[in-house]
């Protein structure tokens, strides 16, 4: 076990696929110097031919994604911001989540995008998106939001050996969250959601970076009696839903928590999925906490009123429960 | 050939050193553009007869530049291709009964009959796909280019796009990135004077060439209708990314002599935007590729009239073979499409 970043574990998920895989080729705007901190280092290791900065054009890049991985290689692409998805989108959606089917199966497209993502360090509104959902609705897509380093480097690796186009979601800023990572070859593999908390009382899903404030808030409830069971989805795309619908058997309750926006988000997208899938186990009306339908703004005041947070994430349980007029200031 | 000048202007005197193809060569190219021409007026009568399931993009009156330009190919080479894609197709090597198949939506389909005519594909012969979205070839070739050279093997990738799609900010970025890493693409515009229903010269500004000139690609414009003068400028462009010269761009000027795709006079409804004299006066014998590359044939001695009515009845054969293939094949799998998106991860 080693204590990491979940931006270092990132960088030895890609060293370690780039030195056991010849094929493995990355590209993206500034990943030489790599400012995100994710890629350092790899192109004094691995060389111009491996890894490389492309210019800012990234329709360009989504689309010779495509064309390099039909040529035989293993892609990985940064795109720096989730927001820069939807400059890059008519190859992903038209091509990259579509040919195999197209082709009649011919094409498998072993492409990897890694893209920090989410609010909170005043980038506002066209750097703090969580632009995952677009990606979710194409459906030839994984898509991926680890909340753990470990998690983090196991589900990379999972994706840069596989044989379809992933998206890795990271978060961006500051390194991620500390934790441990196991020695050696560690791979996760998709549609596995991880329990974090285990309780009988409500079940909160959390995205990603909700994991932490969701983790916290049922530390807080738990003061008070209430048992929170805290599960990570881990994969949206695939979708561990026997696990929620596994642990919403044995609450009854659930509480979703996604910083994406809530209009078609992820969040709605398993309160749909529970709502027609286990209906019958449900006591209550289940409970979005999300970011609202609003562009994130830029003063820290007013950007940390949009992210799920603690005080947002206890509310919703309480309210589950029919405690929320107990509430304590 | 010199960076970023304008080689050869439609019926501009070609030089006396230039290379000229076989006889041998000259009747494949000739064989290859009547296939494509008989294929695609087939599928224009099987439309107006209502037998096939979804819209075809012809590409009668352009036969000579996907021959030209893929005469110089193997299977090893990329290319990508459009809407308008049937001839890429074929002259790259497709199967033609399993392109019927496909747009006859079935089983026996190149691509299981899950793409049809606008996007036929055979991953096998490095034929990366006709494309729905115009313009998306280019950033597609660009990658499957910055693969062949880092494979180091001689390979190359040929984008066919439109002149509409020239308008498509990719074309400069991927002028921009071949450019910059030396890629081995080749850059083929097939300015047909359309864009759909609006006449090109009302959407483009400038000369589309003098787009690639900007980057200093090397540039070639070229008689589209003249399938030795494509066959050459492809040629020097394919050689040159071969021996790890960098990309080239070939204009072929041309005209569609089909509509946009068929059927279009529903969508129109009335309307018009061009003159019946203008695409008569791209059918006559002067001006068609098809009798060029036959006047050319026998003028060079390549051929004789018994050679070209034996071709003209082999083309016949494959068409009506393909044609009953199609016909007889399977309808494709409804249920496939929830299987086939995600490749399996096991084997
Ligand atoms: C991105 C995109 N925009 C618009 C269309 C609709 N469309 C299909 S073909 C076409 C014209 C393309 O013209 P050009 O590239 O010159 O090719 P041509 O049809 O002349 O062969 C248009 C606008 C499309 N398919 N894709």
């Amino acid at each position: 076990m080693a204590r990491q970043r979940l931006l270092q574990a990132v960088h030895d998920a890609v060293a370690e696929e780039m030195a056991r895989d010849p094929k493995v080729v990355a590209y993206g705007e500034d990943v030489e110097l790599s400012i995100v901190g994710d890629l350092r280092g790899l192109h004094e290791q691995f060389g111009h031919d491996r890894i490389r900065n492309t210019p800012i054009c990234e329709d360009t890049l989504t689309g010779m994604a495509v064309g390099l991985a039909a040529a035989g290689y293993r892609v990985i692409v940064h795109m720096m911001f989730s927001n820069f998805f939807y400059t890059g989108m008519d190859a992903i959606a038209n091509q990259m989540a579509k040919l195999r089917l197209m082709t009649g199966g011919q094409m498998s497209l072993p492409i990897t995008v890694i893209a920090g993502y989410g609010a909170g360090a005043a980038n506002a509104a066209q750097h703090s998106d969580a632009a995952y959902p677009p990606i979710m609705n194409l459906g030839g897509l994984n898509v991926l939001v680890p909340s753990t380093p470990a998690d983090a480097k196991g589900l990379l690796k999972t994706a840069i050996r596989g044989r379809n186009p992933s998206f890795f979601l990271e978060p961006s800023g500051r390194g991620g969250e500390l934790g441990e990572v196991p020695d050696g070859e560690h791979l996760v593999p998709f549609g596995s959601a991880a329990v974090h908390r285990e309780g009988g009382d409500v079940t909160v899903v959390a995205i990603g970076r909700m994991v932490k404030p969701a983790l916290a808030a049922a530390e807080l409830l738990a003061a008070d009696g209430i048992e929170v069971e805290v599960l990570d989805p881990r994969t949206l795309v695939p979708f561990d839903e026997a696990a929620v619908l596994a642990s919403v058997a044995k609450t009854g309750q659930l509480v979703v928590v996604d910083e994406a926006r809530e209009c078609c988000g992820a969040a709605s997208q398993i309160a749909a999925v529970v709502a027609e899938h286990g209906f019958p186990l449900l006591r209550g009306p289940i409970r979005r906490v999300t970011n609202p339908n609003v562009a994130v703004p830029y003063a820290p005041i007013a950007e940390r009123r949009v992210i799920p947070g603690e005080d947002r994430i206890v509310a919703a349980v309480r309210a589950a429960t029919g405690r929320d007029q107990a509430v304590p200031a | 050939m010199t960076t970023g000048t304008s080689e050869a202007r439609p019926g501009a005197a070609v030089a006396p050193q230039a290379p000229t193809p076989s006889g041998a060569q000259a009747v494949a190219l000739y064989e290859r553009m009547l296939l494509i021409r008989r294929v695609e007026e087939r599928l224009r009568d099987e439309s107006a007869a209502g037998h096939l399931p979804g819209a075809v993009h012809l590409y009668i009156g352009e036969e000579a530049i996907a021959a030209g330009v893929c005469a110089h190919l193997t299977d090893r080479d990329y290319a990508t291709s459009t809407h308008r894609g049937h001839g890429h197709f074929l002259a790259k090597g497709g199967d033609v009964d399993a392109m019927m198949a496909e747009i006859w939506a079935k089983a026996e389909g190149i691509c299981r009959g899950m793409g049809g005519s606008m996007h036929v594909a055979d991953l096998s012969k490095g034929i990366l796909g006709a494309n729905g979205i115009v313009g998306a070839g280019l950033p597609i070739a660009t990658g499957a280019a910055f693969g062949a050279k880092l494979d180091g093997a001689g390979a190359v990738a040929v984008c066919f796009f439109g002149d509409g799609a020239s308008n498509q900010g990719v074309l400069m970025e991927a002028l921009n990135v071949a450019t910059l890493w030396q890629l081995p693409l080749v850059l083929v515009c097939e300015n047909n004077t359309f864009s759909e229903f609006t006449p090109s010269r009302e959407v483009t500004a400038g000369a589309i060439a003098d787009r690639a000139r900007a980057f200093g690609m090397p540039t070639e414009e070229v008689d589209g209708n003249d399938v030795v003068a494509v066959w050459r400028a492809a040629g020097a462009a394919v050689a040159r990314a071969r021996a790890g010269g960098g990309p080239s761009f070939v204009e072929a000027h041309t005209y569609r002599l089909q509509g946009h795709f068929e059927a279009e006079s529903f969508v129109l409804s009335g309307g018009r935007y061009r003159e019946e004299e203008e695409v008569a006066s791209w059918r006559d014998d002067g001006k068609d590729a098809i009798a060029r590359a036959r006047a050319y044939l026998l003028a060079s001695r390549a051929a004789d009239t018994a050679r070209l009515e034996a071709i003209e009845a082999e083309v016949a054969r494959r068409v009506d073979a393909a044609v009953a293939f199609a016909e007889a094949g399977t309808p494709a799998d409804p249920g496939l499409a929830e299987t086939l998106m995600f490749a399996p991860e096991e084997g």
